[in-house]
């Protein structure tokens, strides 16, 4: 394969009834990143019908050099064989070097059923990516078996190198004003555009949306010894306005519900505040907070890994150190309102 | 309908060693186990029998071993098992493993589904059942929740997505990728077990699938592991004693310090 007649960084961005999702703005923090090191220029493709002139410079204003907005009313939503067929033929067409996508329901669908089709490597789920010195590979990092250690891969030979990035592991890129770049609409090839799949209904669950778009967020571990105590720490989680998480132990034992479970085998989490209660730290629990900007961790075990990630940790038993937090914090945000 | 369950056979705890070499797991010496999330395959494949009739025919790529994990799969019910064994398969990455498992169920004739769960406990990359998907040129439906009824060479399911799930028909033959929700796995049971212990399972090598050898193993896999490490933890803590009242009071406080200077009440 002649790797060099690959060029560029690209990204698949996402949309939601014409409006791109947030986390294709993490993917430009991303793309933008790599796109710099090698000194290539950066592109935003997206899927959709009708997406507003806005929404598309939104991707420009925020890092991309170029978009390549695919349209067709068969794209509105997600299916998976018009948007392979639609991405193979921009990748056999513009070759890119690198095309990375989120770890979400699209992109964990599409970018196998693609990457295999291009006989291109594929990483799953990425907490950082990287340029390697010399060989310009990407380096690609994510959690491995179970989340006890790290591996970081390449893709030597194949391209375009892909990846899956994992949702909320890295800040959004913010709109700079004055951004410029080039916006393609593309129509869609009318042979690409069959599908065996077809929605016909979609259902909403706004409940399970929370925890990962919350700032803050109170997470309780097993510490809390029983279902009915987590009574404590909704309150301490009203006192904040906080969303409430839980470690797999709790979610097991069926005292919260799986939406809640942060973590590895549940969400990845960045509020501005973690705070962990009765949470020992496991190492597949850690994966999916400690990039949170503030932690602060309450065990009653001083040992406890936890407080490895934490800035501040309340060694006590959460007990008797939650009721007087809430207290504290409840008093402090009424004096502010007042 | 004819079933297929691709099933991954992995290690039991999520103690395992790695080879620092080659960046694969060193899979001697752990317990093995069917993959916990392809039991929710397992048994829904089951029940869409039950309902459809049929047959539902289990698929495992791994060494001779994994032979444990095809029976376990019978003993809970289904009807038979094709491993897919061979040195040159090892260190196969998903892209090769996806290639593999294409192929061989290309050599097991006609179906109407295949359901995979939705990614293996020790891989955790969830690539491999669109990855046949893609090889096979067939629709796929990932994180399926329901199968709602099959009907007319159609099946309707949930597809859970991060805001609720979708309503897809999807045209038969098809994959589905299907998470916990969408049926609880049983047991095996004791006259399942004796079943297993009878049923001969069939051996497929390199030979025997229609694949090129320069895209098998480790050498045909375009990924490659550069290293492994532990992550690592960069903060420095600082550490409250809360044992008595006047040192809760005080943490307290000195939390609810921290909250303001970081405005985050």
């Amino acid at each position: 394969m002649a790797k060099d007649q690959y060029k560029g960084v690209w990204i698949l961005a996402e949309q939601n009834a014409g409006r791109v999702q947030r986390v294709s703005f993490e993917l430009l923090t991303r793309g933008r990143a790599l796109a710099e090191k090698l000194r290539r220029s950066l592109t935003a493709v997206i899927f959709g019908f009708s997406i507003p002139e806005q929404e598309l410079q939104g991707l420009i204003d925020r890092g991309a050099d170029e978009v390549l907005a695919v349209e067709a009313a068969q794209l509105a939503h997600f299916q998976v064989e018009p948007y392979a067929r639609c991405m193979l033929g921009l990748l056999s067409e513009h070759k890119p070097e690198i095309v990375i996508a989120a770890a979400t329901s699209m992109g964990r669908t599409l970018m196998p059923y693609v990457a295999v089709k291009a006989h291109a490597g594929l990483t799953a789920d990425c907490t950082e990516l990287d340029i390697e010195k010399d060989t310009n590979n990407l380096l690609q990092t994510r959690p491995a078996i179970g989340g006890n250690i790290l591996a970081t891969i390449k893709t030597p030979e194949h391209r375009p190198q892909m990846a899956t990035v994992r949702p909320h592991s890295t800040r959004a890129a913010e709109p700079q004003q004055g951004r410029k770049g080039v916006i393609r609409r593309i129509r869609a090839p009318q042979d690409a555009l069959g599908s065996r799949t077809k929605r016909v209904d979609f259902v909403a669950n706004r409940a399970e949306h929370g925890l990962q778009d919350a700032d803050l967020v109170v997470t309780v571990g097993r510490g809390i010894k029983k279902g009915e105590n987590i009574s404590l720490i909704r309150a301490l989680a009203d006192s904040l306005d906080a969303a409430v998480g839980a470690t797999r132990d709790v979610v097991d034992r069926g005292w919260l519900s799986y939406p809640h479970q942060v973590g590895l085998s549940g969400k990845t989490i960045t509020p501005k505040l973690y705070m962990g209660v009765g949470v020992s730290g496991s190492i597949q629990h850690l994966a999916g907070m400690q990039t949170s900007e503030n932690i602060i961790a309450i065990n009653i075990d001083p040992d406890a890994q936890i407080f490895r990630v934490a800035e501040i940790g309340i060694v006590g038993d959460l007990f008797e150190v939650v009721p007087v937090l809430t207290e504290k914090i409840r008093q402090a945000t009424n004096k502010r309102q007042r | 309908m004819r079933i297929i369950v691709p099933i991954k056979q992995v290690p039991e705890t999520n103690a395992v060693k790695m080879d620092e070499k080659t960046g694969t797991m060193i899979r001697e010496d752990v317990e093995a186990i069917v993959n916990p999330l392809d039991l929710y395959a397992i048994e829904i494949a089951i029940r869409v029998r039950q309902q459809e009739g049929g047959e539902v025919v289990g698929v495992s790529m791994g060494p001779p071993k994994a032979e444990s994990a095809l029976k376990e799969a019978i003993a809970m019910g289904i009807d038979s098992g094709v491993l897919v064994s061979d040195k040159a398969f090892a260190g196969s990455d998903t892209w090769s493993t996806s290639y593999v498992l294409s192929a061989a169920i290309r050599r097991m004739g006609r179906f109407d589904l295949i359901i995979c769960g939705e990614r293996a406990t020790d891989g955790d990359t969830g690539q491999v059942g669109p990855g046949i998907a893609g090889l096979l040129d067939l629709p796929a439906a990932t994180y399926v929740s329901r199968i709602d009824k099959i009907s007319n060479g159609y099946c309707r399911v949930h597809r859970l997505v991060e805001d609720g799930y979708e309503v897809l028909d999807v045209e038969l033959p098809a994959v589905l990728t299907v998470v916990k929700e969408v049926a609880e796995p049983r047991l095996p049971t004791l006259r399942g077990k004796q079943k297993a212990r009878k049923t001969n399972i069939e051996v497929l090598s390199a030979g025997d699938l229609d694949v090129d050898a320069a895209r098998l193993g480790l050498n045909g896999s375009p990924t490659r592991v550069v290293k492994i490490f532990r992550p690592k933890v960069a903060r420095e803590c600082r550490m409250l004693e809360a044992g008595d009242e006047a040192a809760i009071e005080k943490a307290a406080e000195q939390v609810v310090e921290f909250l303001r200077e970081r405005e985050l009440i």
